[in-house]
């Protein structure tokens, strides 16, 4: 690691390099990225919003590294993400990401502390240490009651804080949040985005995306894209955050 | 991801689909249970076996003259010289004929086998004077019309005390001069004891032919068997010149023989029932399948929490293999059950002491297969579900 001078801003975590992404449908190639950068640094709380098929999740499929540019580079940490194997991918996601889901995934057949534990289990950690920062993160999410209690037993908003803290046991370097209220009534999702924000200032890297401008609003810095380009980059609340805007702004923030 | 966790995982997902699980083992539960009882059925008959053999003796040589092409046939005392003149192999020899004519007590008719021998012949069977005494060799060069009889016809006939009672043998009276001990376990009509016992010169003389066409040999001991089948071969090819006019047979080969035989069938049954193995296996193939389809999401989610390809793969081949594993288990119960079920059938219809025995080579074997069954078939729908795109397995309904 280079040393950084005090002034300079928190490292880039996130970096988009003129990513594209291709399909191929039929005879029709599918631009679903389309030449997008952008730098998303440390203790940032960044909302991707765009309609359906505007790319965002795509995008969101890159950042996660369950995907790779078809150009382009993407780097995590530093680490360009598109030369790796799956098994690297794998061990990435691992390490650096905590994914919170629209619809919870969580494993009906594992109890609340069992899916808390996964992604522990994948890192290697050992069985004791496992519990220790499993139930540490239940109780950040204010579950430390239902340890042994099964998704299905379980309230939407419960479910959500259960994955939320399943993201957060890894204690990972960004947490990946794709339409955390879809399922939610408005009022657990407030809750759910409130928790966010709390753990936005408690310093976590926060990505999240939605087609909800009101939702994106609790954002500190919204990235708009439209057709797979980025159409607005700049503070919630700023002008062309929520009206669409015309010119690209690049990926400063 | 290690072993355990995946041991652990893989019983709770069995736990958790118990009718379906149960029906996945079932083709392994049959292939497993049916193997062990073959292989036990075929080990307690070879058991049985030898067991009998033993008791008409494994070091015994049958020898059988035909005298095809010969006008002359081999005497009682080329045969004894035989014995005198080999004494590092051949112990003893005894001729027996087989007696056609009825023996009579009073109006009764006998069902007992008559046999002619010589002296030497209870010690070569083994077996032993309860009343009186045995036929001698006085009683041989006189042709003495006394008989030996079995515990059988003197309990039945004579109640017991037969010594000094007559029996008409061929319409000749013949004088009990001795009963035996109990050959066999239970006395019956049809059982070994149901016998009479003559001298071998009386006997000759009531057969057609006049001479001796049979002969039991003992060798000295079990290893000497071979050496003293090729001395008696030799000497009867000296005489007759020809190997048609008679055979040599050793207890032991027939054996020998006869336990080839159990075996092949054997391994042809178990061989069939191991069929049904390879059927409970596509089973497997068949419901894993299905499970990975079923748990497509569960994968998606696994696979973004940072399972690798080899995690997933692990996860399925193990809980493929337990499933089979404790099929095998539950088979090699119900082999056991199978088996002392078959050993019960078996003493109560046929009253022999015959016993089912699985062999712990078996057991293990069926184990082993199981397991090894379920990795088999359990890799493909693993590796399935392995290479399973983690965005599609996510967005899977």
């Amino acid at each position: 690691m280079y040393e950084t001078p005090a002034v300079s801003p928190a490292p880039s975590l996130i970096e988009f390099r003129d990513v594209y992404k291709l399909y191929q449908m039929g005879d029709e190639t599918v631009r679903a990225v389309d030449g997008v950068s952008f730098t998303i640094r440390k203790g940032e709380f960044a909302a991707i919003v765009g309609q359906s098929g505007s790319g965002k999740s795509t995008c969101m499929n890159i950042i996660g590294c369950l995907d790779i540019p078809t150009s382009g580079q993407y780097l995590l940490g530093g680490e360009d993400v598109g030369q790796m194997n799956d098994n690297q991918l794998a061990a990435l996601r691992n390490r650096t990401l905590g994914f919170i889901f629209q619809q919870y995934n969580l494993i009906p057949k594992l109890n609340v502390l069992e899916n808390v534990e996964l992604p522990l289990l994948y890192g290697g950690v050992r069985t004791s240490e496992r519990a220790r920062r499993a139930q540490a993160a239940l109780e950040r999410a204010g579950l430390s009651s239902k340890l042994q209690t099964y998704p299905n037993q379980l309230s939407g908003g419960q479910q959500q804080r259960v994955s939320i803290a399943r993201a957060l046991a890894g204690d990972p370097s960004v947490i990946l949040a794709d339409e955390p209220t879809g399922a939610l009534d408005s009022k657990t999702g407030r809750e759910v985005l409130h928790f966010l924000e709390e753990l936005h200032r408690q310093g976590n890297t926060i990505v999240l995306i939605t087609h909800d401008n009101s939702i994106a609003a609790h954002a500190q810095r919204i990235i708009r894209l439209e057709d797979g380009k980025v159409i607005y980059d700049g503070p919630s609340g700023g002008k062309g955050s929520v009206v669409q805007a015309d010119e690209e702004s690049e990926g400063t923030a | 991801m290690n072993f355990l966790q995946c041991f652990r995982l893989a019983l709770k997902a069995i736990w958790s689909s118990k009718i379906r699980s149960l029906l996945t083992m079932l083709g392994i539960i049959i292939g497993v249970s049916a193997v062990i009882t073959i292989v036990g059925l075929g080990n307690g008959m070879e058991l049985y076996m030898t067991e009998q053999f033993a008791s008409l003796g494994t070091t015994t040589l049958t020898v059988n003259i035909t005298g095809r092409g010969s006008s002359r046939s081999i005497s009682d005392d080329e045969m004894y010289a035989l014995v005198e003149e080999n004494p590092a192999v051949l112990d003893a020899v005894t001729p027996t004929v087989s007696v056609m004519g009825s023996a009579k007590i009073g109006r009764d008719t006998l069902s007992s086998t008559v046999t002619g021998v010589g002296e030497d012949y209870l010690s070569i069977k083994g077996y032993t004077i309860a009343q009186g005494r045995g036929i001698q060799y006085t009683d041989i060069l006189n042709r003495q019309k006394v008989c030996v009889i079995g515990s059988y016809v003197a309990l039945e006939y004579f109640g017991g005390a037969a010594v000094g009672e007559t029996i008409r043998i061929s319409g000749s009276p013949y004088t009990v001069a001795g009963v035996l001990n109990e050959i066999s376990d239970s006395t019956s009509e049809s059982g070994s004891d149901n016998l009479i016992l003559i001298p071998y010169t009386n006997a000759a003389k009531m057969s057609f032919m006049g001479s001796i066409s049979s002969y039991t040999f003992t060798a000295v001991d079990e290893d000497s068997v071979t050496a003293a089948k090729t001395v008696v071969e030799d000497a009867l090819y000296d005489f007759y010149e020809d190997d048609n006019a008679y055979s040599v047979i050793a207890m032991s080969e027939i054996l020998d023989i006869m336990n080839d035989m159990i075996d092949i069938m054997v391994t042809i049954l178990a061989g069939i029932a191991a069929i049904s193995l390879v059927v409970g296996g596509v089973g497997i193939m068949n419901i894993m399948l299905v499970s990975v389809s079923e748990r497509t999401r569960e994968i998606g989610i696994r696979k973004s929490l940072g399972a690798r390809q080899r995690d997933i793969l692990f996860q399925f081949v193990i809980e493929a293999a337990v499933t089979s594993a404790i099929g095998g288990i539950l088979g090699i119960l119900f082999g056991y059950l199978f088996s002392s079920a078959a050993s019960a059938v078996i003493v109560a219809l046929l009253d022999t002491d015959m016993a089912v025995t699985p062999t712990a080579g078996s057991i293990l074997m069926a184990f082993g297969i199981s397991v090894a069954i379920g990795v088999v078939f359990g890799y493909l729908p693993a590796r399935k579900a392995a290479r399973l795109n983690p965005i599609d397995a996510l967005h899977y309904d």
